[in-house]
C-alpha cells in the first residue's frame, strides 16, 4: 500500500486536517460554481477567485436510487445540497435510512468524507457526503 | 397568411424495437411518409433539418442516400432530448427567413436497449486520474448523488412536491396512470397496455418517486414533418390547403443562470419562458389549447410542466391531476397520445412526433384517440445533458382558417 490518498473531485480539499469543499467565486456578482470558468456565467466578468466553501447547508432536492448500474451500490439517498453562504453541490446523504420517509427538503446538513476506492498502486481515493445534523 | 409557415405533411413510424433497422431507414421512412402526406417529393424540398441524438452522424445525408439523394441544404442538429423539437424549429426559421419554400424536419433514433441514460458504467482498477471539468477519479454515480435520469427527475418531482401543497407520490404516479390509459387507444404507441394507479404505485422502485412505468422507455423510431411559405400554400391543392395547419408560435430557449444550475435541475424556468412567448406569439392562452403533448420523460416532469405551461394555476398541479382535468375526456387533455411514457421515447424522434401528434387531431385524422373539434394544440419537448445544460421547445399549431 503506498498510503497515498486523492481526492475523488479536485473541489473537495483534503490537504488538510480540516478536509473541505472549495469553490470559485466571482468578484463581482458573487456567483459561485465547482470548477474554473473562462468567465462568470452570471454577469460575464472574468475576475473569479478561489475560496473555501461551508460545511453545513439544506437539501434542496433529493430521490432514493433504487435502480443504477451493477458496480453502483443500491439504493443510496441522492441529493442537492445548497452551502451556506454560497455553492451548491450533488452528493449522497449518508447515515439515514433509504426511506421517503427519512429525507426531506430544508434539511439541516454537515460534510463528512471517507474512502470511496482504491486503485491498482494502493492510492485510496477520498469522497464526501452529507450528514443529517443531530 | 403571407408571413405564416404551415404544416402540410406529417408522419411518423410505430414507436418499439426495429432490431433489423437502421435509424436512417427509419428516418427516411417517416420522411417519405411525411412527403406523401404532404403531395410533395423530396425534389421539392428546399432545406432539409435532421436530428438523430446517438447515431449516425451525418443523419440527414443518410437519410436522403434511402430516399433521393437531391444535394438539397442539409443541417444536422442535436439538443438533447429536445432535438426533434429544434429540427422542427429549424425548418421553421429556414422558410421564416426566406431561404426556401418547402423544408423537412426528421427526427429519428435507435436506442435498441440502452437501459439507464445518463452515466458511465466504466470502472476498473486502474491508477486514478483526475479527468473533466470537476478533476474526477472515477465514475461518481453513487458515490457523489445520482446523474442517473430517473434520479434527474425524482428530484425534480421532490422539489415541486416540497413547495406546494397536495402533491406526493400518488399525483406523480396519476400522471402514468392516464397516460398509459391513453396510449391503448393509439397504434403507433410502443406500449398500448393500461395500469391501474395501484400497479403504478406498486411497481419496482426506479428511483423515488419514479417507479418503472413512471419512466419513459428506451425504443425506436422517427417522424416528419414537412412545412411550406404561406405562398407555397396557395399553390397546393385544395384539399392540401384544407388540411394545412399553421404554426401560430415556434419558440426555443435555454436554461439562463441560475445558482447551482450546474447540478439542480431547473427545468422549469425556460420552459416557462419558451411557453410565455409561444402564447404571446400566438396570441391565445393556456385556455385556448384543445390539447397537449409534454415531455414526460418521467412521471414527475409532466406533473412540473402542468404549471410550467400555465395549464393550471400557479402551484396547483395536484389538484390538476386529481380533477381529471388532463385526461382526454378533461379541460385541457394532456399526452392523449400515450406521452413519452407509453407511446415511447426514440429521444430525437420525440420532438416531431409531438407535432405530428397535434397536427393530426387538428386535422381530425386521429381516428379512435381523436380530441374532437380540436383547434389549437402544443406540443413541448424539454432537452439535457447530463453535464448540463437544457433546451425547450415550443410550438402552438392552429387549424387552418380556409
Amino acid at each position: 500500500m503506498s498510503g497515498a490518498r486523492v481526492p475523488v473531485v479536485a473541489y473537495l480539499d483534503i490537504d488538510t486536517d480540516d478536509p473541505h469543499l472549495t469553490g470559485w467565486e466571482c468578484d463581482h456578482c458573487g456567483a459561485v460554481f465547482l470548477d474554473r470558468r473562462v468567465a462568470c456565467p452570471s454577469c460575464t466578468s472574468a475576475d473569479l477567485t478561489a475560496r473555501r466553501l461551508a460545511d453545513e447547508g439544506t437539501v434542496h432536492a433529493w430521490t432514493i436510487v433504487h435502480r443504477a448500474p451493477a458496480n453502483v451500490r443500491t439504493p443510496f439517498v441522492a441529493a442537492i445540497v445548497g452551502l451556506d453562504g454560497g455553492g451548491i453541490v450533488k452528493a449522497n446523504l449518508v447515515g439515514i435510512d433509504a426511506d421517503p420517509a427519512a429525507v426531506y427538503c430544508g434539511q439541516r446538513v454537515r460534510l463528512a468524507t471517507y474512502p470511496v476506492g482504491v486503485d491498482s498502486a494502493g492510492t485510496e481515493a477520498i469522497g464526501f457526503g452529507f450528514e443529517v445534523e443531530a | 397568411m403571407a408571413g405564416d409557415v404551415w404544416v402540410v405533411g406529417a408522419a411518423m413510424t410505430k414507436f418499439g424495437r426495429y432490431p433489423d433497422r437502421e435509424a436512417v431507414h427509419l428516418g427516411g421512412e417517416a420522411a417519405r411518409d411525411a412527403l406523401a402526406d404532404a403531395g410533395l417529393s423530396i425534389r421539392d424540398v428546399g432545406a432539409v433539418v435532421a436530428g438523430c441524438m446517438i447515431e449516425p452522424n451525418m443523419a440527414g445525408q443518410l437519410v436522403l442516400r434511402q430516399i433521393g439523394q437531391t444535394g438539397a441544404p442539409i443541417y444536422n442538429v442535436v439538443n438533447g432530448c429536445a432535438t426533434g423539437g429544434t429540427a422542427v424549429r429549424t425548418a421553421v426559421m429556414a422558410v421564416k427567413a426566406g431561404e426556401c419554400d418547402v423544408a423537412l424536419a426528421v427526427g429519428m433514433e435507435k436506442m435498441g436497449k440502452a437501459g439507464l441514460l445518463g452515466v458511465s458504467t466504466r470502472r476498473s482498477d486502474a491508477p486514478f486520474e483526475p479527468s473533466g471539468p470537476y478533476g474526477a477519479v472515477m465514475p461518481l454515480e453513487g458515490v457523489l448523488g445520482t446523474n442517473l435520469m430517473p434520479g434527474w427527475f425524482g428530484m425534480t418531482g421532490s422539489e415541486y412536491a416540497y413547495q406546494h401543497d397536495g402533491v406526493g407520490f400518488e399525483q406523480f404516479a396519476k400522471v402514468a396512470e392516464k397516460n398509459h390509459a391513453h396510449s391503448t387507444l393509439n397504434p403507433l404507441a410502443q406500449y398500448q397496455k393500461p395500469f391501474t394507479l395501484a400497479e403504478v404505485m406498486d411497481a419496482e422502485m426506479i428511483s423515488y418517486p419514479n417507479t418503472l412505468p413512471m419512466c419513459s422507455p428506451t425504443g425506436d423510431g422517427a417522424a416528419a414533418v414537412v412545412v411550406v411559405s404561406g405562398a407555397k400554400l396557395r399553390t397546393l391543392g385544395l384539399d392540401q390547403q384544407a388540411r394545412a395547419v399553421k404554426i401560430a408560435a415556434s419558440v426555443i430557449t435555454s436554461d439562463p443562470y441560475a445558482d447551482g444550475c450546474d447540478v439542480r435541475l431547473d427545468v422549469n424556468t425556460l420552459t416557462r419562458r419558451a411557453a410565455d412567448q409561444a402564447y404571446e406569439a400566438a396570441g391565445v392562452g393556456p385556455e385556448d389549447l384543445n390539447l397537449v403533448e409534454l415531455h414526460d420523460c418521467f412521471a414527475t416532469a409532466e406533473l412540473c410542466h402542468y404549471d410550467n405551461l400555465r395549464l393550471c394555476e400557479p402551484g396547483g398541479a395536484g389538484d390538476f391531476i386529481d380533477s381529471g382535468a388532463p385526461w382526454r375526456d378533461g379541460r385541457t387533455p394532456v399526452n392523449v397520445s400515450g406521452g413519452l411514457l407509453s407511446k415511447g421515447h426514440p429521444i430525437a424522434a420525440t420532438g416531431v412526433s409531438n407535432v405530428f401528434e397535434i397536427t393530426t387531431h387538428l386535422r381530425g385524422e386521429a381516428g379512435a384517440r381523436q380530441i374532437d373539434g380540436a383547434r389549437v394544440g402544443m406540443a413541448h419537448v424539454l432537452g439535457g445533458g447530463v453535464a448540463g445544460g437544457w433546451a425547450s421547445v415550443v410550438h402552438i399549431l392552429e387549424k387552418a382558417a380556409v
